[in-house]
């Protein structure tokens, strides 16, 4: 190759080869330096071949997906639906709002039932935790916090503390509940997680001493209440995560999450490796939620769509769609026995879907804007939905 | 944190996942959706929502005190 005519300021030894001759004046990394014009090109060819790797690990990337694709695909002998034909139809429901909780001054973002199944606990824009008995309206407790984000809330097992998750400073806190009403239960916060960015959801594990949080920045961590320490932290989103739900088998150590990326991952939280990824939505997955039998988990997106995925066959099994479904579901939730599908969706309604034939089953309107999350309370007798019309509705 | 890696590392750690992941163990579709049906069968006659609940039982449905006008 011919050596380029060029003008040279310098003449003196190249930085890099050491030979004396007429240097070019060029920046690395932002930094001066002068090397002869063969090193220039040799620097140059080096450079397109780091581009070159990129592109191979990409390529990579997607015969490796192809291939995951096919040996997935050699598993599908039959569709869920087609082996739930010769079960019986479910019969009409009788599913209407039973109660309507008003309080919150701004939309509701997050819900969460007590094991006791009667009280729950709820957080809105406004910067108002309620804790509510679901039986008689009765507000139980009520926190005002500084900030007015409280993305998550969740309920501790034993019922005594609740645990919020804060989408303007970073922190999933828990807070002690007590029976007397004038303590100002604010100033008992505890502050444990703490991320670079916002919690968009949080769970108490099987005790009251951890915390499974996840967040905006793209991973989800497990915590040590008492102390604060990070036990585990899970990387492998490659965006913000949305969602989070812990596997409800007693011998089981997983959990899922779903997030901006599309994808839904399993995770194993004794050793924070990612055990199996879905990618099938075409959008930001909003929530996840566990089947009840632990075996498969639900997914709502952005996409319009629901989706189920068996663990097992380690693939999507169902999609419940319609073409007159258009807005983003929110939130899912199981009915005890697995056999109903409760989705949320932006146009505000409640679908409710037969998980096993694939079809939906019924409507529920009521509320006046988006709905946020949908629950159904630990023994399945009623779903809460709570909205960004500032109520939550129990149904029943 | 995904928010501070470059294209290159995001692309190194999804490889790293797939190639984990083609070796996984997988089952039939077949037979774990016939384990979910039955898992199914048996709770659903437990469901409150599906069967309902009888209106003296289900603590939502009392009459929420209505009013007597005289």
């Amino acid at each position: 190759m011919c050596d380029q005519t060029f003008m040279a300021a310098t003449f003196g030894p190249c930085d890099s080869c050491g030979k004396t001759g007429p240097l070019m004046n060029i920046y690395i990394k932002n930094e001066p330096v002068n090397y002869c014009s063969f090193c220039v090109e040799v620097m140059a060819y080096r450079g397109l071949q780091k581009g070159e790797t990129l592109e191979t690990l990409r390529q990579e990337s997607d015969t490796l997906k192809k291939k995951l694709e096919e040996e997935r695909g050699k598993l599908n002998d039959v569709e869920l639906h087609q082996v739930a034909e010769k079960i019986e139809v479910v019969g009409a429901l009788s599913i209407k709002t039973r109660r309507v909780l008003k309080g919150h001054g701004n939309k509701v973002l997050c819900m969460d039932w007590c094991k006791d199944k009667r009280r729950l606990v709820s957080s809105s824009q406004d910067g108002k935790v309620i804790v509510w008995d679901g039986f008689t309206l009765n507000k139980e407790n009520g926190v005002s916090l500084p900030c007015t984000w409280v993305m998550a809330c969740a309920y501790a097992p034993s019922g005594c503390a609740v645990a919020l998750g804060d989408g303007l400073d970073n922190k999933c806190s828990v807070i002690p509940l007590s029976l007397d009403k004038n303590e100002n239960l604010a100033t008992k916060k505890k502050s444990v997680a703490m991320h670079t960015n916002y919690v968009s959801g949080c769970t108490f594990t099987s005790s009251d001493m951890q915390i499974l949080t996840s967040s905006g920045d793209g991973s989800c961590a497990l915590w040590d209440v008492e102390s604060g320490q990070l036990l585990q932290s899970f990387h492998g989103h490659t965006a913000d995560v949305l969602s989070l739900d812990l596997s409800p088998s007693e011998t089981g150590n997983t959990f899922v999450s779903g997030g901006c990326d599309k994808k839904s991952c399993v995770w194993d939280m004794r050793s924070g490796q990612n055990i199996q990824t879905f990618e099938n939505h075409e959008s930001d997955i909003n929530c996840v939620k566990y089947y009840p039998s632990g075996d498969a988990f639900a997914s709502a997106s952005d996409d319009a769509t629901c989706r189920l995925y068996d663990l097992r066959a380690d693939r999507e099994v169902a999609i419940y769609q319609k073409d007159s479904i258009i807005f983003g579901a929110s939130s899912v939730d199981f009915s005890l026995s697995g056999r109903l599908l409760f989705a949320g969706y932006n146009d505000y309604s409640i679908n409710v879907w037969d998980v096993l034939k694939v079809t939906r089953v019924s409507i529920l309107f009521g509320h006046e804007n988006r709905i946020s999350r949908v629950c159904v309370s630990p023994d399945g007798t009623a779903l809460c939905s709570a909205s960004w019309d500032h109520t939550l509705r129990i149904w029943a | 944190m995904a928010r501070d890696m470059s294209d290159k590392e995001i692309l190194k750690m999804e490889l790293e996942q797939l190639k984990k992941e083609v070796n996984t163990a997988r089952t039939p579709v077949g037979p774990n959706c016939a384990d979910t049906i039955a898992f199914v069968e048996g709770l659903l006659p437990n469901d409150p929502l599906i069967k309902g609940v009888s209106d003296d039982k289900n603590p939502y449905k009392g009459d929420k005190g209505g009013c007597i006008v005289t």
